[in-house]
């Protein structure tokens, strides 16, 4: 009898081959102690947690900003009324790069691609009637993270919430900027500092607070393949880890609030992998590599997103099953907390309605499918364990290949990760465009008529470019002028010295320095990083 | 033909996104072009400085973070004003279906959306460069 296939080769995203089947003999060698655990058990294959969604189901939190403070915290409360249970909190272009809402540089990019910040008067808006000790969000911003932070902290002190009793993430994670993301300012060295000046002052003062979010979301939608987006933002993680240890910490001091953000695309069981690779292999090296001693500091906590970059224009309803079902493979692959990309995002930000159903897909999941009853239900199956062990050695072989560059800063700076990425992106694309990868809606089972059909999108008014100068302008006019001059000069010398600069970031925060202003100390002293671009 | 077209890539403003434009800039290298890519955070005025300078037949910009109707346009009356009106103007990227009208009356020749096809951006770059 013949066992003819559909076609020769089978692969998913990552142009991993699949064989038909998998066996005992795929995973020889797997020793349940040793490999996997019990959930809540080292190296936490199976999970951070004994009881995992029995115990507390994972944070439903939805990435938004846009236009004005006002309008973004109308978003806020919206969706803590759909029953969403923390905040994350998109900037703008020009306030992820450093500058004022009125710089040349931000002309036309003003609250469009995330809410507009400018001075503390912005966060006192968007956080108003939110209170502080009863939410915990998460801020997408690297170079100017101390900022945002120091923001979110005057913010609690006019509320009167104790910085003990506030909680959330600041992304920080410059690395992956150099290698993917690209909302770089500052050159490395100096860059690393503000980040080992945040993590031991948070450390100290603000205890809940996750001091860095070592991301491969923007590895992975830059167009790495799982294995890439694994190893990189591992090694990323270690490179932290050593600059704070060099910088004078212990490494159980600062490992406990390390988290991590990951991409979930669309091959469903390599990213159920590749949460539970990514969980072992950094409980080995958090014990084995750096000595670290409470299990805390060997956990690696997690968020995760949907993909955006497999949301499609065309025949744009089918992004809603994309977003489920990348949506149950995190949850299957045990993340801390998720966010649902809308279905309309391949075309604009996403509306109020398109955001209402993202939320409801994870809320489907948790509640009427079953799987939050159960932690880690597809370990041992051949399969999973096989590619799991799979992803693990395919990271271990990229960390030899970063080490023998000497490192993760000297490897950005040979354009390494840089190449690898956009290598992948191109051969992915080639694999669309000759049918090897189908996209449905794409090139296969396209529909002319469909593409063109009118979208209902989310469109920001010009005004609000407008409004938000305006408002800088006003605060920079009716502030104390002699207060934010000394807090900046204050700022600018510390910042020529070793010491922590969390205090002086805050002085000119409460002083309503605004945010161009303090990036531009830093601008003057450290200058910009340009990198050469490879494709 | 007797030169290669020479195709000038490029990022405006403050979008970072630049994995479309990189397999474009591929492409077009693959498809026998000689590309220019500019890389990100780049101002319209240094945009239309490195066309000019390179002497391209096109450029390619490719948008992502919803500046594109006022980068554009500027980078366009820039060109003009320096007397490169016959550059071919094409733009790529997330561009809202009723935005590429605007786009097209300032003096874009193509504008290619999420899931475009590589071939057709080579085919269409080659026809309309041609053409001028």
């Amino acid at each position: 009898m013949s066992h003819q296939e559909r076609k020769e080769r089978f692969a998913g995203v990552s142009d991993r081959e699949v064989k038909r089947a998998y066996t005992p003999d795929d995973v020889a060698g797997l020793e349940y102690a040793r490999d996997l655990g019990d959930p809540g058990e080292y190296p936490y294959t199976r999970g951070v947690h004994p009881t995992m969604y029995r115990g507390k189901l994972w944070t439903m939190r939805q990435f938004a900003g846009f236009g004005t403070a006002e309008e973004t915290n109308a978003r806020f409360k919206y969706l803590l009324a759909q029953g969403q249970t923390g905040l994350s909190t998109a900037f703008d272009m020009p306030t992820l790069l450093g500058y004022d809402s009125d710089h040349a540089y931000a002309n036309g990019e003003v609250g469009k691609l995330g809410v507009a910040i400018d001075s503390l008067r912005d966060f006192e808006i968007l956080f108003d009637g939110i209170p502080l000790d009863q939410v915990s969000t998460s801020m997408t911003i690297n170079p100017p993270a101390s900022i945002m932070l120091c923001m979110y902290l005057a913010v609690a002190d006019q509320q009167g919430v104790g910085w003990d009793k506030v909680s959330g993430t600041i992304q920080n994670d410059i690395l992956k900027d150099y290698i993917a993301q690209k909302t770089y300012i500052y050159p490395p060295e100096p860059s690393l500092r503000l980040i080992t000046d945040i993590i031991s002052f948070t450390a100290k003062h603000v205890p809940k607070w996750n001091t860095i979010s070592i991301s491969g979301y923007h590895i992975r939608e830059a167009g790495a393949t799982a294995a890439q987006e694994l190893a990189f933002t591992l090694a990323d993680g270690m490179q932290y880890v050593q600059a704070a240890i060099a910088a004078g910490m212990d490494v159980d001091e600062f490992a406990p609030r390390l988290s991590f953000f990951f991409d979930v695309h669309n091959d469903f069981f390599e990213e159920i992998a590749k949460f539970r690779a990514a969980r072992r292999i950094w409980a080995r090296v958090m014990r084995e590599k750096f000595g670290a001693k409470n299990p805390r500091s060997w956990m690696l906590r997690t968020h995760a997103q949907t993909a955006g970059v497999s949301l499609t224009a065309q025949q744009r309803e089918n992004n809603i099953i994309r977003v489920a079902m990348q949506a149950l493979a995190a949850v299957l692959g045990g993340t801390q907390s998720l966010h649902t990309n809308s279905y309309d995002e391949a075309l604009a930000l996403p509306t109020e309605d398109a955001v209402r159903i993202a939320l409801r897909t994870q809320q489907v999941i948790a509640e009427e499918t079953g799987v939050a009853s159960v932690v880690d239900p597809l370990a041992g199956s051949y399969y999973v364990e096989h590619l799991t062990n799979r992803l693990e050695e395919e990271a271990l072989a990229y960390f030899d290949r970063i080490e023998a560059q000497g490192g993760v800063v000297k490897a950005i700076e040979k354009n390494f990760f840089q190449r690898e990425i956009a290598d992948s992106a191109y051969r992915f694309q080639r694999r669309m465009m000759n049918g090897d990868y189908r996209v449905v809606g794409v090139n296969a089972y396209a529909d002319g008529a469909e593409a063109k059909k009118e979208a209902q999108i989310l469109r920001i008014d010009p005004a609000v470019q407008r409004r938000q100068i305006e408002r800088t302008q006003q605060v920079r006019a009716t502030r104390d002028q002699a207060k934010a001059a000394s807090a900046l000069a204050e700022l600018r010398r510390a910042s020529q010295t070793s010491e922590n600069l969390m205090p002086y970031i805050l002085a000119c925060v409460k002083a309503y320095c605004t945010e161009g202003e303090i990036c531009n100390v830093w601008r003057d002293l450290w200058g910009e990083y340009r990198e050469e671009s490879v494709y | 033909m007797n030169r290669k077209l020479r195709v000038l890539v490029a990022k405006l403003g403050l979008d970072a996104h630049d994995r479309g434009a990189k397999v474009v800039a591929r492409a077009y290298r693959d498809a026998g072009f000689e590309v220019i890519y500019t890389g990100i955070y780049q101002r319209p005025e240094a945009v239309a400085e490195a066309a000019i300078q390179e002497d391209v037949d096109v450029v390619a910009i490719s948008s992502l973070a919803g500046a594109h109707l006022t980068l554009i346009p500027q980078l366009i009356h820039l060109l003009k004003d320096q007397g490169a009106d016959d550059m071919l103007v094409l733009a790529g990227g997330v561009i809202p279906e009723e935005d590429i009208s605007a786009l097209l009356a300032e003096g874009v020749a193509g504008v290619f959306g999420p899931g475009s096809d590589l071939d057709e951006i080579i085919r269409f770059t080659r026809e309309h460069a041609a053409a001028k």
